[in-house]
């Protein structure tokens, strides 16, 4: 009789279906994982060490290439660690302005998971449909900072810059002509928020379109459903957060339970699973979608109706407006010592987190008074998600682990950082 | 200080009693110190009591104090440093704990408490050197394999100690000594508290 023995399988990290650079040694007996041991760490880029090298806001464009799928949420965090610390109010528009990016970059973020989760699972449109939609947010993202993904637009003591008046139109060129671009500038005419406001209006109907693709579809169902179950439970042991959480049917949220920024006046629900499994986890998001597209509607009415500041008028902190710092020496002198020395954040230690796309992103600063973090550290909720892989694979098929995967939504430049 | 904070603080006094070191409120943020000695009790107590229920960890970290504000801070060098979440009672805590000897830093694992603490104490092992007693498998995680020392230390270069290339004539990836030069742009520079605060001036 010959003997039988576990066989041991690569998994990654040149997978398409690896979200990345995730390597898994994964112990099958049979086709049935027995073990997953997940080795992370190829992108490490010691984001934190550097930053402890850098000055307060040369590290916010780092912010950005942590989950590089939500890079607004995650300098969301680390600005409202820094003025936490410095105790500063950040003006009230730059809050909504805040609020709506956090929602836009929410939806940017399940776009990208619905497509690539379709993409792993064997839905090959998913994909396409949603970058379209993910194209305009982008355009969002450009026009407001110049930049379609690290956009560093959030600043210590508010935003960069306000909303521009005009969006970037398409041009007519030698392989379209003026009567083919026109339908495509239509929404574009106006100001940004004319531009999103049309885009919020188109969505949830696109959203349906979705939702006819996948959720009563049978294979989809048939990959998903009872597949990488989370006890309430243990997703509490496991430190789950966000969508995570929410699908094994706890309802926590930290815009609804601790709120910040302006989330307590804004309207909108939170949608919670019942059985954790993958498919409870793909209707949250989806929900969470819908949801995220009705606060940014609110955010766009108040933000039409309030002008005001977006910037810290405290220049030990945000740098004064250009005009001032030619004609005014004080404003000069603080923009030299902005610009050389950077900001000094008061000695103290301070968490302060986010509900981010993914689950809870937190930032814990230790300042030692300079004009550099002492120590920061960031917490990332795919971590954690990522290290409770081997409870939720151990017993499921090798082709499971392709849908847990897809359904922890990882993304490793924050879980390498 | 806002009623759930005071309430913290209290039922923490009530149940923990002197086996808390130090109890600090700063910034809306309740802050505890513990010894290593008592940390595991102290932990299983925030978990298991009613009054507490801190059913989820958020966080935990290394730190290391050697060059605080310059000069480094008085007692051991590494900490570990966990931030605790109750989902039932809506409230969080941080909680420290030095590791005494500075040689040897080693801090108990909490990872039979919360599971998911297995993670984050390879990576505060592996970026800090601080062991954890009671973890079943402490294995370096971000860091290459085979790598040497622990690089988030503050003694340790940013620039690292070893660099890689292909070396075409042994046909494979080689480590060498880095080559480049370290370089600060901007100084550190720590002022006193109210520098440039117009009003104490």
């Amino acid at each position: 009789m010959p003997e039988l023995r576990n066989f041991t399988l690569n998994f990654g990290p040149q997978h398409p279906a690896a979200h990345g650079v995730l390597r898994m040694v994964l112990e099958l007996d049979g086709e049935v994982v027995m073990r997953a041991d997940p080795h992370i760490g190829l992108l490490h880029r010691a984001t934190e060490k550097l930053a402890e090298n850098k000055t307060w806001v040369q590290s916010v464009p780092y912010m950005d290439r942590l989950d590089y799928m939500s890079m607004m949420c995650n300098e969301h965090a680390y600005c409202m660690a820094i003025e936490r610390l410095l105790q500063i109010e950040v003006p009230i528009r730059a809050q909504y302005i805040r609020v709506m990016f956090d929602e836009i970059t929410r939806i940017l973020n399940h776009l990208l998971w619905v497509g690539c989760h379709g993409l792993d699972v064997g839905a090959m449109t998913m994909v396409l449909y949603a970058f379209r939609e993910r194209e305009d947010l982008v355009d969002v993202y450009e026009a407001v900072s110049g930049a379609r993904m690290h956009a560093a637009y959030y600043r210590p003591g508010g935003v960069y810059r306000d909303l521009p008046d005009r969006m970037s139109q398409y041009r007519e060129s030698k392989w379209k002509s003026a009567a083919q671009i026109r339908p495509f500038n239509e929404a574009r005419s106006g100001s940004l928020l004319d531009f999103l406001d049309d885009f919020a209006d188109r969505f949830p109907k696109l959203l349906d379109e979705y939702e006819t693709l996948l959720t009563d579809n049978r294979i989809w169902k048939q990959r998903l459903v009872n597949v990488g179950i989370v006890t309430p439970e243990r997703a509490l042991q496991r430190g789950f957060t966000g969508p995570m959480l929410r699908g094994s049917g706890i309802a926590w949220d930290l815009r609804k339970k601790q709120p910040y920024e302006v989330y307590d006046r804004l309207d909108f629900d939170i949608p919670v699973g019942v059985t954790g499994d993958s498919y409870d986890r793909y209707l949250v998001r989806m929900e969470e979608m819908r949801q995220s597209n009705r606060i940014v509607k609110q955010c766009i009415d108040w933000l039409r109706q309030n002008p005001g500041p977006v910037m810290s008028d405290n220049h030990k902190v945000a740098p004064p407006d250009r005009e001032a710092m030619k004609s005014n020496m004080e404003e000069l002198i603080h923009h030299f010592k902005l610009c050389t020395e950077g900001i000094h954040v008061p000695e103290g230690e301070v968490y302060s987190a986010v509900e981010h796309p993914k689950g809870e992103f937190g930032i814990y600063v230790i300042s030692d008074g300079a004009n550099k973090p002492y120590r920061l550290k960031i917490r990332p909720p795919g971590y954690v998600h990522l290290s409770a892989m081997n409870e939720m694979v151990c017993g499921h098929m090798l082709a499971d682990v392709v849908t847990i995967i897809g359904s922890q939504d990882v993304v490793f430049g924050e879980i390498d950082r | 200080m806002s009623a759930t904070l005071e309430a913290l603080s209290q039922n923490l006094q009530e149940h923990l009693g002197d086996r808390v070191k130090s109890l600090k409120v700063v910034l809306g943020e309740v802050t505890i110190e513990v010894d290593a000695a008592d940390y595991l009790s102290v932990m299983q107590t925030l978990r298991d009591e009613p009054q507490l229920s801190f059913d989820e960890l958020i966080d935990l970290c290394g730190v290391d104090y050697s060059t605080y504000a310059h000069v480094g801070r008085q007692g051991p060098r590494y900490a570990a440093v966990t931030h605790l979440l109750s989902v039932a009672r809506n409230w969080r805590l941080r909680v420290r704990c030095f590791a005494a000897d500075d040689d040897f830093p080693s801090v108990p694992s909490v990872t039979s408490i919360w599971n998911c603490a297995d993670w984050f104490e390879r990576e505060a092992f592996d970026l800090f050197g601080i062991v954890f007693p009671g973890h079943e498998d402490l294995r370096r995680i971000l860091t290459d394999y085979g790598f040497i020392g622990h690089p988030f230390r503050k003694d340790f270069p940013i620039s690292g100690y070893v660099e890689m290339r292909y070396d075409p004539e042994q046909q494979r990836v080689i480590y060498q000594p880095v080559t480049i030069e370290p370089r600060e742009v901007t100084p550190r520079i720590v002022r006193e508290a109210t520098y440039g605060d117009v009003d104490h001036a």
